[in-house]
């Protein structure tokens, strides 16, 4: 993979064909299709980027890659990528983001997780779901919104959970 | 860690019993606690209408349907300074309330997200009344799967909060420092819009703007006095107990028993946040919230607690951990040491089977700050001054204790 300059935009790298085919899905779909982005291929970032009409910037780390999704309502998602796929994924802002869409294909165990952790409440606190395949920490108030999403196996080597924010 | 059952076993008093603090407590010093007056409210932290919650503080709110003497009196109402508005289970809901309708005449219905989830159903309008306090025709959430069906891009936010079971109350009272839920950002559509509210044509609900009058509101700008904020009394916990009796005071500066009385003021920012220090590191993202049944901070990383070994979401230290952290106004005015404890959640739940307060229950938090629960609240008068209203001491949005 060749460098990246940090604040490089993403999408001025496209190549013509992707560009078109990514022009005709909009044009077939009334709304962008919402592809996954935790777990799947780092395509899925600009379909994430399209669906939240959002500005996109990429800055490079040792062992991964971020892409930064600006949305128009202030939130901010963090897509970190390695080896081309998304292992981890964090937010923060006034609203959360469309857990579907970011979550994929992880999206119903992520329900039933949360599920099962509200059905035995002693009472509203942040979320932490920690299984073997999958982690989501989420906390925050009304107009505040905070959380991350990460595949533990899927975290480059030397990589904290603790960076992911 | 074991449900919180067996409520049949708890004499829960939620009467008119109001006591000053006693000595300790995770306070330094005491609290008065009002008592009746036309803008006092009686808060119990009890199990609630579920049965089973730890660290949740209730109270009662009458709504009528506007304009007549038809109302019903709803108990197990969380009070939540984490959000605003009125909202209502509508398995717990008897009385009949007119629906907004926009202004082509469609229904209108609310997406509210939460941390964990979010809330769905019809935007409806209410007379309530809490203590002396009556508002008019106050837009309130029916929370209901049954009225309207969910649009997808609600469902997307993950798990619906709709029943007794997943909310433990009957209902939110959300008296926070924001005067909408939602705010400008709702008023009209376009990418910008955090899509919280629809109008519902038989074809199907669909997102709209929703003007600033409309939207759910914070309950207390709709009262004719006593409307620029709330306090939360509670009395200081020394020990895990069954239940805990304090009062909800309406108004900041407004009547006799809620002057600030030399609290210190806190700036609260744009995003609804304040400042925490801890282990000389500044976190900006830190906030007062009644809904949160702990005092959520910092991961098990950062502070070297760890975490429960069947319940994640606590700590469990091998013995309970005395801890302080400095509290400061966004702006970086006022500042006050907070002395806290970290008690072990497993310890404190299964040694007191009782128990539904606990002083020194907290958990980590993926918040790069402190989620300052219930606990703080406990031996200290917490003031909450609403975005834009005018006190005696500034215009909100601010904290003070």
């Amino acid at each position: 993979m060749s460098p990246r300059r940090p604040l490089c935009g993403h999408l001025g790298r496209l190549k013509p064909a992707l560009w078109i085919s990514i022009l005709s899905a909009i044009a077939l779909f009334p709304a962008p299709p919402a592809f996954a982005a935790l777990g799947q291929s780092v395509s899925s970032v600009q379909a994430d980027q399209l669906h939240m009409h959002a500005t996109l910037r990429t800055t490079k780390a040792e062992a991964y890659e971020v892409q930064e999704i600006d949305a128009p309502t202030g939130t901010i998602v963090r897509e970190y990528v390695s080896s081309g796929k998304v292992f981890a994924i964090a937010w923060h802002g006034p609203w959360p983001p469309d857990m579907r869409q970011i979550l994929g294909s992880y999206f119903d165990a992520y329900v039933t997780a949360t599920q099962a952790q509200a059905s035995s409440h002693a009472g509203r606190k942040p979320l932490r779901i920690e299984q073997p395949g999958l982690v989501v920490e989420a906390g925050g108030h009304m107009r505040w919104f905070v959380g991350k999403a990460y595949i533990p196996d899927m975290l480059p080597q030397g990589v904290s959970a603790e960076e992911i924010r | 860690m074991t449900r919180r059952n067996g409520v049949a076993l708890i004499a829960v008093c939620a009467g008119t019993l109001f006591v000053a603090a006693c000595g300790g407590g995770s306070s330094s010093h005491q609290n008065t606690i009002a008592t009746s007056a036309p803008n006092v409210q009686a808060l119990s932290v009890n199990p609630g209408p579920a049965g089973d919650y730890a660290n949740g503080v209730f109270t009662s709110v009458t709504v009528c349907a506007p304009g007549t003497s038809t109302c019903q009196t709803i108990g197990g109402i969380l009070v939540d300074t984490g959000s605003s508005g009125l909202r209502i289970l509508s398995s717990a809901l008897t009385v009949s309330l007119p629906q907004q309708n926009a202004g082509d005449g469609n229904p209108v219905a609310e997406c509210l997200p939460f941390v964990s989830g979010y809330a769905w159903g019809p935007v409806q309008s209410a007379d309530i009344q809490i203590s002396g306090e009556k508002g008019s025709s106050v837009p309130v959430q029916v929370i209901s799967n049954s009225t309207f069906a969910v649009p997808s891009a609600c469902s997307s936010r993950g798990t619906p909060l709709e029943t007794l079971s997943a909310l433990g109350a009957n209902g939110l009272l959300g008296v926070g420092t924001f005067a909408q839920d939602c705010g400008d950002a709702c008023v009209s559509t376009g990418p910008g819009n955090p899509e919280l509210y629809y109008e519902c044509p038989a074809s199907g609900c669909v997102l709209t703007g929703e003007p600033l009058s409309q939207q759910v509101p914070n309950p207390v700008t709709f009262f004719a006095t006593d409307n620029n904020g709330v306090i939360i009394e509670l009395p200081g916990v020394t020990t895990p107990q069954p239940s805990l009796s304090g009062s909800l005071v309406f108004g900041i500066g407004t009547q006799s028993n809620n002057g600030l009385d030399g609290a210190t003021i806190y700036e609260v920012d744009a995003d609804g946040n304040f400042i925490t220090s801890y282990n000389n590191q500044s976190y900006n993202e830190s906030f007062l919230d009644s809904g949160s049944n702990g005092i959520y901070f910092l991961t098990s990383g950062a502070t070297g607690i760890p975490v429960c070994p069947d319940a994640n979401f606590f700590y469990c230290p091998s013995s309970p951990q005395n801890l302080s952290a400095t509290t400061e106004g966004a702006n970086g005015t006022g500042s006050s040491m907070i002395n806290f404890s970290v008690g072990n959640a497993d310890n404190l739940f299964n040694d007191n089977p009782t128990a539904f307060v606990f002083g020194d229950l907290a958990g980590p938090n993926s918040l790069n700050g402190f989620d300052w629960g219930l606990p703080f609240f406990f031996g200290r008068n917490v003031f909450t001054a609403i975005d834009g209203a005018s006190t005696p001491s500034g215009t909100g949005p601010y904290w003070a204790y």
